[in-house]
């Protein structure tokens, strides 16, 4: 075993501890003066120096070695399974609804496992509409959460001023998440790569603030409450407004709250459906070939006659649109909105998505919202360390595969047929 | 003028200037429909820069380019790399620009972009008319993959081709886009012999069958002596000599100004052979 290597190593790594520590907890601030507490400091080093001896010597004695091995043999037998989904993709998403679609009715079956599915599904419809700006067209976008906002906010002052109804708001809500996202398109056409997502990230930001601020208008950090959302406007609600008729009383049911989870789940589950199939057929449109040459080779589209302005900004706003669609769902899923639900984490978790999923594919990115969604859910009760189990998940699957998930199958042809 | 009473493309006096750099300084040529133009010069000449400011590219600082796709004359200077291309002009590049992740034959329906039914309702319900376009532009694909005999890659992803495919690929992604105009930069850079000399075959099959015209760069003289109708010889961004082959092969200044002992000597030689 090498010792002095293993001391200096961790002399380096106590160093570095001592200069962002003795600052950090060093010195502390009471009242007026500055107290100067050194062995807090020179405490947390000697953690430092300890902890990293310790990566040493199980780095030298390779448990760490066979830690990693072990994973990646797990991985080895994992990938023929991922290869199977990938290449039975339609077979899989056929069985996968039909579980999703039974799932409120089976036995075991609760409000709470609903409200997740709903959820994961609402991640599904966004990461699809992020799919096309960021994994079709190559566009960075860091800020889509603005047109989750969009849609959610959307949708609750559309009710709350307009008095318009759900179903009334959804084509409004996604008009104006496109014409959002068109908005955003202009001024970024000439931009790329870093400073795009810069400008995106701003973005979103700066929807979260306005909507923060404009306490009048959307109740600020307070938030703002949504009607839920009518079945042939029969309603689902306890207290029914005047007038309304109730779900249960139409079909002489008790009254029960989960009628409305499943309903509105149900519903989701529908919309995903059609946003999923409204993808894949871009994916194949001349639009969808043109995103994708954009992304490859700006150059060489505009060149061959292809218009390059339209071509982004149509990508932009049709992300936008399900982006608002997504946001409406949430909304009319959540009952109650406020801006904490559209921060920056909210886009980053969308684009891990994506990546994760595989850019442009559509299974992948159905694996990657469920894994994003529901397996933070099953850890609950290591909520401290979830979030660096999640962490540690993505660098692991980047590193397995570093195209995401899936791989995006292109379409083959066929000579003489027309494809298929 | 009569000059351009029969041409597809005149340049009048084009200059383009970076900087303290002149890169063009006055190039005036008539190009007649249907031939193959052969653009050579030394490295630095400007010739790649010529090819970008007639496809918009660059805009010339001083000059006009015209194009006459069909009896009219199209001013090019001040229109959008787009634009120029939906008139017909298309063209390859020194270093290849495929669009490499999707697959050879999506590469050539990319370039029938504005020839196909790309409205997003047609498209997302896939009516009748939308699959009928899509029909006729797959079946164009096959025909320039057949013509560039690729049939057997059209699903290989474009980036993973050889080489030598790749070019070919380009050339055929530029003529899906149904051209008048096609402008070659070094189709045949880092091809072989053999590769190269079907690719000659196939740019003149291209001005026989396709009546294209061909503007070319190419630095095997021997390749440009004996496919092109008309040569163009560029040196610091001037016309130094400009006639058929012959011409431009006796032209004491090609041979002594600028081409140097080698390749002086490889002229005389593919005159001989020629000759
Ligand atoms: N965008 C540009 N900015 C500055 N100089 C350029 C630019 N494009 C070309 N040049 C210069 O113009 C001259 C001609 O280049 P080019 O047309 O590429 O030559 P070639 O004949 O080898 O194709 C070179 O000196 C080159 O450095
Ligand atoms: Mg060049």
């Amino acid at each position: 075993m090498n010792i002095p290597a293993a001391l200096k190593d961790s002399a380096v790594a106590s160093l570095i501890a001592l200069a962002l520590f003795v600052p950090m907890i060093g010195l502390v601030l009471k009242g007026q003066s500055l107290n100067i507490q050194l062995l807090r400091a020179l405490f947390v080093v000697a953690a430092v120096f300890a902890g990293r001896m310790l990566i040493s010597m199980l780095l030298q004695s390779g448990l760490l070695g066979r830690l990693v091995e072990v994973i990646r043999k797990v991985l080895v037998y994992l990938s023929p399974v991922v290869g199977l989904v990938e290449r039975r993709s339609f077979r899989f998403i056929g069985l996968l609804l039909v579980v999703l679609v039974a799932v409120p009715f089976l036995p075991g079956s609760s409000n709470y496992l609903i409200q997740i599915l709903s959820l994961t599904l609402v991640y599904v419809i966004l990461a699809t509409g992020l799919n096309i700006v960021v994994g079709l067209a190559g566009l960075l976008d860091l800020g889509f959460v603005a047109f989750f906002a969009t849609g959610a906010y959307g949708y609750a002052m559309l009710a709350q001023y307009a008095g318009l109804s759900f179903w009334a708001a959804i084509p409004l809500t996604a008009g104006i998440a496109a014409a959002m996202g068109c908005l955003l398109g202009l001024p970024v056409l000439r931009m790329h790569g870093d400073y795009l997502a810069i400008v995106t990230l701003g973005f979103g930001e700066i929807i979260r603030i306005l909507l923060v601020n404009m306490i009048d208008i959307t109740g600020g950090p307070n938030g703002i409450s949504v009607p839920r959302p009518t079945l042939f406007g029969l309603g689902f609600t306890r207290r029914l407004e005047e007038g309304q008729l109730g779900f249960h009383e139409f079909f002489g049911l008790p009254y029960s709250a989960s009628h409305r989870y499943i309903f509105i789940y149900l519903l989701i589950l529908a919309f995903t459906v059609a946003a999923i199939w409204i993808f894949k057929r871009l994916r194949e449109m001349p639009i969808g070939r043109a995103w994708e040459a954009l992304r490859e080779d700006e150059i060489a589209c505009k060149a061959l006659g292809i218009n390059h302005t339209t071509t982004k900004l149509s990508a932009f706003t049709l992300g936008a649109t399900f982006g608002g669609v997504g946001g409406v769902f949430f909304a009319a899923m959540e009952g109650f909105i406020n801006p904490s639900s559209f921060t920056f984490v909210e886009s980053a978790i969308i684009l891990s998505i994506v990546v994760l999923g595989g850019m442009g594919s559509i299974v992948g990115v159905i694996l990657a919202a469920m894994g994003i969604t529901l397996l933070p859910e099953l850890f609950r009760e290591f909520e401290n360390y979830r979030m660096l189990v999640f962490g540690l998940a993505m660098v692991f699957i980047m590193i397995w595969r570093p195209g995401g998930l899936l791989k995006v199958r292109r379409k083959t042809f066929a000579r003489g047929g027309h494809g298929g | 003028m009569a000059a351009k009473a029969d041409s597809i493309l005149v340049t009048e006096g084009v200059s383009i200037r970076f900087g303290g750099l002149l890169a063009l300084a006055g190039i005036s040529l008539v190009m007649r429909p249907a031939t193959i133009t052969a653009i050579i010069g030394p490295n630095g000449a400007g010739k790649t820069t010529l090819f970008n400011c007639i496809t918009g590219f660059y805009r010339p600082t001083e000059g006009r380019i015209i194009f006459r796709p069909d009896g009219r004359d199209v001013v090019l200077n001040r229109l959008p790399i787009h634009k120029i291309a939906q008139l017909g002009v298309a063209r390859t590049y020194q270093n290849i620009r495929l669009f490499g992740q999707m697959s050879v034959l999506e590469n050539l329906l990319v370039a029938q972009h504005h020839f196909v039914n790309h409205r997003l309702i047609s498209g997302i319900f896939q009516t009748r008319s939308f699959r009928k376009s899509e029909a006729e532009a797959v079946e164009q694909a096959w025909f320039w993959l057949e013509f560039m005999g690729m049939e057997q890659l059209a699903n290989q992803d474009a980036g993973t081709l050889p080489y030598g495919q790749q070019r070919r690929l380009e050339v055929a992604r530029a003529m899906a886009s149904r051209p008048r105009l096609i402008c070659l930069d070094e189709p045949a850079a880092g091809l072989n012999l053999q590769e190269s000399e079907e690719l000659n075959q196939l740019i003149l099959k291209l001005r026989e069958e396709h009546g294209v015209s061909v503007l070319l760069i190419e630095h095997h003289m021997g390749v440009v002596m004996s496919i092109s109708d008309h040569v163009v010889v560029l040196d610091h961004g001037e016309v130094i000599s400009d006639g058929t082959t012959e011409q431009v092969q006796q032209d004491e200044r090609v041979i002594k100004a600028y081409l140097g002992e080698e390749d002086a000597e490889e002229l005389q030689s593919v005159t001989k052979g020629a000759g």
